[in-house]
């Protein structure tokens, strides 16, 4: 089953050098976070130590070791973000959703909340992004919205 | 397959739109002899990342599908509704462009729901919707830029290459084939262009370096890693105008004598991504780009290799590390990147507003070029003017302007009745420049002397209500966080500086603290290896240089004088307004809120570690 999918994405970079982050990458894209097993299969085909992999992917902060929840919920820390008070938006997601201390990841695994230094739309911030949707102009007030409804589709 | 998934949508809207058209059949005979007209029409609907953010997708979709009810076809809505990248302002946002028989008349804050109007009274009627125009401080915004790099920004269709060669796109690639590459780099020395990434260097020696290598393999790289929280320059650009970027990099190419280029973009920034991938994609059925560029018998290719989340992947040698698949830590300078680079070939990496300059330079000529800016500084600079601002956006202006200029005229001022308070230039690089430093110019060397610097561009202005030690302890954060912990100063360092505006905004600083920080600050920035941690205590020193009565405020008397440093605050829990809901008690770590159902919540004061988790979560702001 991951011998397949790992294959697929062998197949695209075989010819490049320094795939390694690309693999990742594209590992990430199909199985949600970096997994142990399809790491040591690519470790043996391309004959790099998983060390390697494992030395890059907990480098770049774009790479989770653990599975993610179904929404993703990116609140943005950027200077512009933080001097419109993203602090607040951020305590008040945590504290909708009840994330546990030291978690990212509700306890149901329907929300991940993380945060990102910064995603380049400032002139609209406060942002936060939901799936990839992103929300501007945020307040705590509309992220406890924002939040509610994807937490209707999801039950839904 | 791609066909069906568009129109899809499509169908379904205009259905919509029809039951409300039928309320319209006054206008039904108005709008079949509109069509005649509608030819001299054009949309441009803003689609950058705030565009999209603000909704522009079903802007478009519902000028389209009004278009189609009146019984335009197909085909001319294709060619007459076009989406834009970035206008630079933003705050106004969805920006929708109508030019009507020559007749131009740009629309601000439109939802799909005001389309139907605009769609009747304007494009069939002839009347513009007046309420709905953008107001004076629209036009005050752009009649003070100067725009070279941004103006085809929001004007062009991104994703079409035929938009960017209409106007004079890849003449510049034409020209600079036509000339040996020795003329090209002394045309680029010439127009004095200093690298737009932050350091200045010049380009044009930069490329010469390279040039003379006696390497045969040597690579051209463009940086579009933009970092630096508080800016989005590049990000406009790309998605703007990614083709002029494209140029530049050909040309940079043939200069350097470079077959092979990479744009090393952040996967934070997907629709730049994607852009870029058409953009690629069609300059190479062109002939732009791959074997024998417009058949001169230069080869060149451009690849896309996407950042992973690591700031220190903008300076260069990490940024080369990390396209090589490794973990991005810079180097020792032993050898510049000219020489030794991309897998240890030389290499000439530049940013993504260096490069989109560089069509214009070849093309109207360093004379041109030098005429905008000052005389060390020349040409014009994109910012990201950000913060507690009216107009915030991007904005284009010449080097030398002053930051009230910036602020004030192109700005609009502050928002509501708080007053400026400082800018911040240059990112976690940079420093906080205080109000009355607002007449300097901007430019790299006057920022340098004020202990900032340009950095990409980021300006991020702050009133009375940002306390400066926070924002200070939230540049050290950032940088502590990325620091890739190759070098001691900057990894350790770092780590100590937190540490004590940790403790400083938590009301236990020491007296010896401020003078602690100068010194670590110093020492940080003389012994770390790479531009990350030589720059990473600017905003530490700065802020102590011209703020430093509140660091004293915070140390001394335990007070911060912005009410932002929540351990300073004292929590109450108003018995008027708490609704009983008990979400404060939930998120209390300390245990210091009792609360039962139906039963007002009640803070223990002396278990209490004011870490304002209550205050925060606290739906019916009843916690003060």
């Amino acid at each position: 089953m991951i011998e397949k999918k790992c294959q697929k994405i062998l197949n695209t970079y075989h010819t490049e050098n320094g795939s390694v982050i690309s693999i990742l990458q594209d590992m990430q894209e199909v199985f949600g976070y970096i997994r142990e097993d399809a790491v040591e299969w690519f470790s043996a085909k391309l004959n790099i130590p998983a060390s390697s992999f494992f030395g890059v992917a907990t480098f770049y902060s774009q790479f989770y070791l653990k599975p993610r929840g179904k929404n993703i919920v990116t609140a943005c820390c950027g200077t512009a973000c933080h001097v419109k008070g993203s602090e607040a938006i951020i305590n008040r997601m945590r504290a909708d959703l009840a994330v546990a201390v030291g978690e990212d990841t509700t306890a149901d695994g329907q929300f991940t909340l993380e945060t990102v230094a910064c995603v380049g739309a400032c002139s609209i911030a406060p942002v936060v992004i939901v799936n990839k949707k992103i929300f501007g102009g945020v307040t705590p007030e509309k992220s406890s919205g924002i939040l509610k409804d994807y937490e209707k589709n999801s039950k839904g | 397959m791609a066909g069906q998934t568009k129109t899809r949508p499509g169908t379904r809207k205009v259905s919509r739109a029809g039951k409300k058209a039928k309320a319209t059949t006054a206008s039904r005979s108005k709008a079949q002899s509109g069509v005649q007209a509608v030819k001299d029409l054009t949309i441009k609907v803003c689609m950058g990342t705030g565009g999209l953010a603000a909704g522009s997708q079903d802007v478009i979709d519902e000028f389209a599908a009004q278009l189609r009810v009146c019984g335009i076809t197909a085909d001319i809505v294709k060619k007459c509704v076009n989406k834009t990248g970035c206008r630079g302002f933003c705050a106004k946002d969805v920006l929708v462009e109508i030019t009507l028989d020559g007749e131009t008349a740009v629309y601000q804050l439109v939802t799909p729901d005001k389309v139907s109007r605009i769609v009747q009274e304007h494009i069939l009627g002839g009347d513009p919707v007046e309420q709905w125009l953008v107001g004076p401080e629209y036009h005050a915004f752009h009649d003070k830029q100067t725009k070279i790099l941004l103006k085809q920004c929001g004007q062009i269709d991104p994703e079409d290459i035929n938009a960017y060669i209409e106007i004079g796109g890849y003449e510049g690639v034409k020209k600079a084939l036509s000339q040996t590459p020795f003329e090209v780099i002394e045309e680029v020395k010439s127009s004095g262009l200093r690298g737009r990434g932050g350091a200045g260097f010049p380009t044009g020696l930069k490329w010469e370096f390279c040039s003379m290598s006696s390497e045969a393999v040597r690579y051209i790289i463009c940086n579009a890693d933009e970092g630096d929280p508080g800016a989005f320059m590049d990000r406009a650009i790309i998605e703007g105008n990614p083709h002029s970027v494209l140029e530049g990099m050909i040309i940079g190419g043939y200069a350097i004598g470079a077959k092979e280029g990479y744009i090393y973009i952040r996967a934070e920034y997907p629709l730049a991504v994607g852009r870029l991938e058409i953009a690629i994609e069609q300059a190479k059925k062109r002939g732009f780009l791959g074997k024998n560029v417009l058949r001169s018998g230069y080869d060149f290719e451009i690849r896309i290799k996407q950042g992973a989340g690591a700031f220190v992947c903008g300076e260069a040698s990490a940024l080369m590390r990390s396209i090589e698949g490794k973990r991005g830590m810079p180097r020792a300078k032993l050898w510049r990147s000219a020489v030794k680079g991309l897998w240890d070939k030389p290499t000439v990496l530049n940013n993504v507003e260096t490069f989109a300059n560089i069509p214009l330079i070849i093309l109207n000529g360093a004379e041109w070029y030098r005429g905008f800016g000052t005389e060390r500084s020349t040409g014009t600079k994109v910012f990201a003017l950000t913060g507690k601002m009216k107009n915030t956006g991007l904005i284009e202006v010449p080097m030398g302007m002053t930051l009230r200029e910036m602020i004030f005229d192109i700005g609009g001022g502050m928002t509501g009745k708080n007053t400026l308070k400082a800018v911040q230039t240059g990112g976690p690089s940079g420093g906080c420049i205080p109000a009355r430093h607002l007449d300097l110019p901007v430019d790299f060397d006057s920022l340098a002397s004020v202990g900032s610097m340009m950095g990409s561009g980021s300006m991020v202005v702050v009133d009375q209500t940002t306390c400066m030690v926070d924002l200070a302890k939230f540049f050290i954060t950032f940088t502590q966080h990325e620091s890739c912990g190759k070098c001691v100063p900057c990894r350790i360092g770092t780590k100590r500086m937190l540490e004590t505006l940790t403790r400083i905004t938590e009301g236990r600083g020491r007296e010896d603290d401020i003078d602690l920080l100068i010194e670590l600050g110093n020492d940080i920035k003389n012994a770390s290896l790479c531009g990350l941690g030589q720059s990473a205590p600017n905003p530490i020193l700065s802020t102590i240089e011209f703020f430093r009565e509140e660091y004293e405020a915070h140390i001394k008397y335990g007070r911060c004088p912005a009410n932002v440093c929540k351990s300073l605050r004292q929590y109450l829990i108003s018995p008027e307004a708490c609704k009983m809901c008990g979400k404060c008690s939930r998120v209390c770590p300390s245990g210091a809120i009792k609360w039962e159902p139906r039963h007002t919540a009640e803070l223990d004061k002396t278990k209490c570690v004011k870490c304002g988790a209550c205050y925060d979560a606290c739906p019916f702001n009843a916690i003060m």
